[in-house]
């Protein structure tokens, strides 16, 4: 469950989930050569599910209260199925998850470049010229 | 910040790499270090990896143990050679040189790539430190 962020939309938890994202799949690269080491990836799509809708946020007793707990949340992560069994456990494919982490790095560049160009905007507003 | 532990991810895991890429250079370096008994002669170790949980909650890989392989060593027929025993063996460590060079080459890529993970979150990094500049 992410929140979306008033000012930058869908790209606020969008930059935060590739994030984490890019870390996991690093953490399938570095685990190529670990033994019974099952890769995993964030299911993108189910954790952005959430945003838009309403959860139930944490009351907040004071105005300099965090209001969402869900910034330090990691995402949920599932197995990654391999194409080809290997014999010492390990479900690492290098090349799937170098081309899973060249997607989430696009992914992750895209979502920088909209808030960089909602920021922009803001810019311009504030300033006038 | 995911970034940092990704760098500290694969900072240990070149670690982990370049341990491995020692034990093959060992081994291969004493592919022809004989000796004058079984007993006596150098065993190939191979390095084990595990997968460790970091603070950030990413698989972090670490070096489990260092193991020694025991395989029997192989007997030479060298009459002349100054360590031989009564009967002219000499005993040379059960280190196959192809399967060697294989294993390096191997270590070597994961440590390319595990080098190039760490400049790709790298510029990552800077990319999103300059959000907003311009």
């Amino acid at each position: 469950m992410a929140q979306s962020d008033p000012l930058f939309g869908a790209a606020a938890p969008a930059l935060r989930v590739h994030g984490q994202r890019l870390g996991v799949i690093a953490g399938n690269i570095a685990n190529a050569d670990t033994p019974g080491f099952k890769a995993r990836d964030v299911n993108f799509r189910e954790v952005l599910q959430g945003v838009g809708e309403s959860s139930l946020p944490m009351a907040r007793s004071h105005a300099g209260h965090v209001g969402d707990a869900n910034m330090t949340q990691a995402s949920p992560t599932q197995w990654r199925i391999p194409t080809q069994p290997s014999a010492d456990g390990n479900t690492v494919e290098t090349p799937v998850e170098q081309a899973a982490y060249a997607d989430a790095l696009m992914r992750y560049q895209a979502a920088l470049r909209f808030i960089d160009g909602r920021m922009a905007s803001l810019n311009l507003a504030i300033r006038g010229s | 910040m995911a970034s940092f532990s990704t760098l500290e991810l694969a900072g240990r895991a070149l670690a982990a790499q370049s341990t491995r890429l020692n034990t093959v250079a060992s081994n291969l370096a004493n592919a022809d270090s004989v000796a004058g008994s079984p007993d006596e002669v150098y065993k190939p170790r191979y390095a084990v990896f595990k997968a460790v949980l970091m603070e950030s909650g990413l698989p972090g890989v670490a070096v489990d143990e260092i193991r020694e392989s025991d395989a029997p060593a192989q007997a030479r027929y060298q009459p002349g050679h100054p360590l031989a025993d009564e009967q002219g063996y000499v005993y040379a460590p059960a280190v196959d040189v192809v399967e060697s060079m294989a294993d390096m080459i191997s270590a070597s890529r994961s440590y390319q790539s595990s080098l190039e993970l760490m400049n790709t979150t790298k510029d990552l990094m800077v990319r999103t430190l300059e959000t907003g500049r311009g």
